[in-house]
């Protein structure tokens, strides 16, 4: 669905959760917007790991669904995911320590030589994967690592942290999920890692970051997606809100209706009074 | 994700491997159960080999069947898992007393260590019977059936000596044996070889510590003929000059004819071995082995049976010869190159007589 | 020394530029280098090692540098240096096999049996052979991949199943190489080069060797058996099929230790179920003293191939030199934890 004839490139809507008895989704709803970094942020147990699994392909919703460019899509595995050109970095970055740089940054998808050794013995072009990645690596800007040719078990977290969006940007990707990248990083890493996340924003990739750092939230992110009790309660943006204000909402020690909240929703509407009508009734409000 | 499939398949997967092994062990060993009517009261019998594999241990079992078939008694067989096993044999013991077994044979892997139970048993009122290797001490066995290892190697050593002799060259001695534990097989027919070509053994209960320039090294093993092959070709390495091969048993002595036949040097070897088994006595026949001591473990395994259905009738125990500790059950010299001194058989006799 | 040392060896490319790589206590200079290079190389250790033991053997036994007997070592490896190669890529997968020797000895039975009893034609034989190691493989894999039970645990019990197959196929008995088909003795021959001799499954082995190193580096498949033992999760959250990649890593191992079995044939010019008694273990040792590591994902199959040469010359050296065999067992025994301690020591990297 458009609003103000901008069709968001991930949405979803009403997805449902269970794990046993346990509802981590009761019905969330989700867009990212073209050329943004969407931040979701939402307290320990309120369900953003579940919504972000099933936006990159790590788990069946049992119900709702998820539209990719305005069209229903099914994720049944990351590799799904991956073809839709969802990709995701997770926490553990998932990259292989003893594999040299290029050797990570093509795992899965490696090229192949040409002629006779690539066809019949399969052999890689390992050539064009190290031109290939060090091109990618310098246009986001990682400066850092000499050597290609390095085992990635010898970098630090924040230059593996490079390596691994590096890999999630190299392959014309619609959508970059982040979960959690500055977690394990000091402050001078973080501070690259950031700038990084900026330069795959304005390369023309959209960027979902899951954090729970807000003062790296506030600084990269356009808009806030607020996650709680299993529903998404709030969006709202660093300029209409303070950190303050966004914790209290995510806490549930503030309704959304908060100061700057009325703003949102009221721009929100003139773009598309139904779905926000919507929404509003399926917002949580504290109980007095 | 595929929760219940996943799970169905595997639940398919662990039932199909529990049917296997039901499968396998019905269709198993019906033979252990052996017990024949023929004229008997059905009275149960214990064999406990060293192992399952060994071909002399197998043609062991069959004699105990067949005998024990033919005398109307139940025989129940027993085996460690490999050579040295001794837990897997002291359980056997104590299954055939609970069994209320008559008897039981035994091969020890460790011929101490077994004696414990062996009392139990004999405490129990059960006849012991050693086959193949005596318990230690001897006495621990009401009766001992074995090969005679050390006259195996005297015998093989007196006829090197002969043909050594006959064709008038000095002679340089390779010897293999079986590894390095010092298990009184390996030694007896180690130093009963030695004395019978006429070298100082020293301490005929210690492989090695000769010192005669004709010996030209020792090495190991495992009685098999991998081991047979690489311990002749560094014996040759370190002299080219062998001519004469000492061999713990027939495997050795197969693989170390390869080595020499990679060498080039078949007509300049002479192999003997000791064991009598059918495929090693083909190799006489063909000149592989110059020479080779038969023995019988059939005739062991007879003898073993009978003694226990006798025990069993009237209480009598078996008695060796005099100056013996065991009951000899003989060792055959077979070569096709008979030597003057020395009392041999040739292969066709061996091809009769031999197991495996 | 270290001043000259450092001159003489570079400082490897990128390790220790990056920022804090190697973190809390670096002994710094010589220890600190040799750490670095041996981290970068796996290999050199076991390398360095087999030349230290060919030089002491040269001066300490007489005949020790021949070619002819430097030749013999090679044959005398062969067998378990083909087998180290199947456990290597499955101990690189971070798995182990015990069933290696087993799968090994029926194969050789099953070939060997097929051609002196039943008449059937050599290459048929061979073959069939090589399919009855590879559905052992297959075995092992599918168990490990479906059952997901630990390596360790599954080729426990395939090595007694295998085994007692083997057993019951061969009713105990040997197969001679004269009853069977010339073909299966073939990589028995001899072939000249000059003055010594080397045989046709010696070059197979090392042809192998060669072959796997290549796939190993050049391959998808090769980086993905690496990425499966580094760490499986990451490895599968990339996009690596792990469960096929381990699948297919179980199978080819299996046809592998049936090459082995036609190798034995050829040594010992039989098919005998006793055969590879010690072959399960021999071959872990040759992994292990190759420098690959037991924790997956780290290590040249080319170490192997060292591993096992070590091997091969400690027992032919100890015997050239005169010394109890008690000896070579000791030895053996000493190298396999000093090189797991020294692994132990290069993996240590704080990044």
């Amino acid at each position: 669905m458009t609003t103000n004839g901008v069709t968001p490139i991930l949405e979803a809507r009403g997805l449902v959760k269970r794990y046993g008895h346990v509802t981590a989704l009761a019905g969330s709803d989700f867009d990212l917007r073209p050329g943004e970094i969407l931040a979701v942020i939402g307290d320990n147990g309120a369900g953003k790991s579940s919504l972000i699994k099933c936006l990159s392909g790590a788990v069946v919703p049992d119900d709702g669904e998820i539209l990719l460019d305005g069209k229903p899509i099914q994720m049944r595995t990351p590799i799904d995911a991956r073809a839709y050109g969802i990709e995701t970095v997770y926490q553990t970055l998932a990259v292989s320590p003893s594999l040299d740089i290029a050797d990570n940054l093509f795992l899965g998808r490696e090229p192949r030589a040409p002629g006779v050794l690539g066809k019949v013995f399969r052999k890689l072009d390992r050539g064009k994967m190290r031109a290939e990645a060090k091109r990618q690596m310098s246009e986001l800007g990682i400066m850092t690592i000499q050597d290609i040719t390095q085992m990635v078990e010898s970098l630090s977290g924040g230059q593996r942290q490079g390596v691994a969006v590096a890999r999630a940007a190299a392959f014309g990707s619609k959508v970059m999920i982040l979960d959690e990248p500055t977690a394990a990083l000091g402050v001078k890493e973080s501070a690259h890692v950031l700038e990084l996340i900026l330069k795959v924003r304005d390369s023309g990739i959209p960027v979902i970051l899951i954090s729970h750092n807000m003062p790296h939230v506030f600084e990269v992110a356009d808009r806030i997606h607020i996650h709680r009790l299993g529903k998404r309660i709030a969006v709202v943006t660093p300029k209409t809100h303070t950190m303050n204000e966004v914790v209290a909402i995510m806490t549930g020690a503030a309704e959304p209706g908060a100061v700057g909240y009325d703003q949102v929703v009221k721009d929100a509407e003139r773009e598309d009074p139904a779905h926000v009508a919507e929404a509003l009734k399926t917002t949580t409000t504290k109980e007095d | 994700m595929r929760g219940l499939g996943r799970r169905t398949s595997r639940m398919a997967a662990v039932g199909a491997v529990l049917a296997l092994t039901a499968g396998f062990a019905a269709c198993g060993d019906d033979e252990d159960e052996g017990g024949a009517a023929a004229g008997g009261d059905g009275e149960k019998v214990g064999l406990i080999t060293k192992t399952e594999t060994n071909p002399f241990f197998v043609k062991m079992k069959e004699g105990a069947q067949s005998k024990a078939s033919a005398l109307g008694l139940e025989l129940q067989s027993f085996a460690g898992k490999k050579d040295g096993d001794n837990e897997s044999q002291v359980a056997a013991v104590e299954s055939l007393i609970g069994a209320g077994a008559k008897g039981i044979l035994i091969t020890p892997n460790n011929s101490s260590a077994i004696v414990p139970s062996v009392d139990k048993a004999r405490q129990a009122g059960l006849l012991v019977v050693a086959l193949d290797t005596q318990l230690e001490p001897p006495d621990a066995a009401d009766a001992t059936f074995a090969t005679d290892n050390y006259q195996a190697g005297l015998l093989i050593g007196q006829w090197a000596k002969a043909k050594f002799e006959k064709e008038g060259t000095e002679a340089k001695i390779a010897m293999l044996d079986l590894n390095p534990e010092g298990v009184s097989v390996d030694v007896q027919r180690d130093q009963g070889f030695l004395e019978g070509f006429g070298i100082d053994v020293g301490d005929n209960t210690k492989i090695g510590d000769e010192s005669d320039p004709r010996i030209v090294g020792h090495d190991v093993t495992d009685g098999a003929e991998e081991g047979g092959r690489t311990a002749m070709e560094n014996l040759l390495q370190k002299d080219s000059g062998i001519n004469l091969v000492y061999t713990i048993n027939e495997p050795a002595a197969a693989g170390a004819y390869e080595a020499i036949k990679a060498a080039g040097k078949e007509k300049d070897v002479a192999i003997v071995s000791v064991d009598g088994g059918c495929p090693g006595v083909e190799n006489v026949k063909k000149g592989i082995i110059g020479a080779t001591s038969q023995q019988y473990p059939l005739k062991m395994a007879e003898m073993g049976v009978q003694a226990v259905a006798d025990f069993a009738e009237s209480g009598e125990k078996p008695q060796p010869e005099a100056g013996k500790e065991f009951i000899d059950t003989g060792v055959t010299l077979i070569t096709d190159e008979p030597m003057d001194g020395v009392e041999s058989k040739d292969t066709a006799f061996g091809l009769e007589n031999c197991w495996g | 020394m270290g001043k000259l040392f450092r001159k003489l060896v570079p400082a490897p490319a990128g390790a220790g530029t990056a920022g804090g790589a190697v973190g809390a206590e670096r002994p710094g200079g010589l220890s600190a280098r040799i750490h670095d290079i041996l981290h970068a190389n796996a290999t050199l250790g076991p390398l360095f090692v087999l030349l230290l033991a060919v030089l002491i053997f040269t001066v300490a036994a007489d005949g020790f540098l021949e070619p002819a007997n430097l030749s013999l070592i090679v044959q005398q490896v062969m067998v378990v240096g083909t087998l180290g190669i199947a456990q290597t890529l499955i101990i690189l997968t971070a798995g182990i096999d015990l069933s290696v020797g087993a799968i090994m000895v029926l194969s050789s039975i099953v070939m060997a049996k097929l051609s002196a009893d039943q008449g059937v034609p050599g290459l048929l034989a061979l073959l069939i052979g090589f399919g009855v190691g590879t559905a052992c493989g297959l075995v092992n894999g599918a168990l490990v991949t479906r059952l997901r039970l630990p390596p360790f645990i599954v080729t426990l019990g395939t090595l007694n199943v295998f085994f007692a197959l083997n057993l019951y196929y061969s009713k105990s008995e040997t197969v001679r190489g004269v009853d069977m088909s010339d073909l299966l003795l073939w990589t028995g021959n001899t072939i000249s080069f000059g003055d010594t001799k080397i045989t046709y499954g010696s070059l197979i082995m090392l042809g192998l060797f060669v072959a796997f190193w290549w796939v190993l580096k050049n391959t998808a498949w090769g980086r993905h058996v690496y990425a499966t033992g580094d760490d499986a999760e990451a490895a599968r959250l990339s996009g690596v099929r792990t469960d096929r990649v381990l699948l297919s890593v179980y199978i080819v191992a299996g046809l592998i230790c049936a090459v082995a079995a036609w190798m034995l044939i050829g040594r010992i010019a039989s098919a005998s179920p006793q055969a590879g008694g010690t072959a399960n273990l021999d071959s872990i040792t040759a992994v292990v003293i190759g420098g690959t590591s037991l924790f997956g994902g780290r290590g040249l199959v080319v170490g192997t191939l060292f591993g096992a040469l070590i091997v091969g010359v400690l027992r032919n050296g100890l015997t050239l030199a005169g010394t109890d065999v008690l000896w070579q067992d000791f030895a053996v025994g000493v190298l396999i934890i000093v090189a797991v301690a020294i692994d132990q020591w290069i993996r240590k990297v704080k990044a």
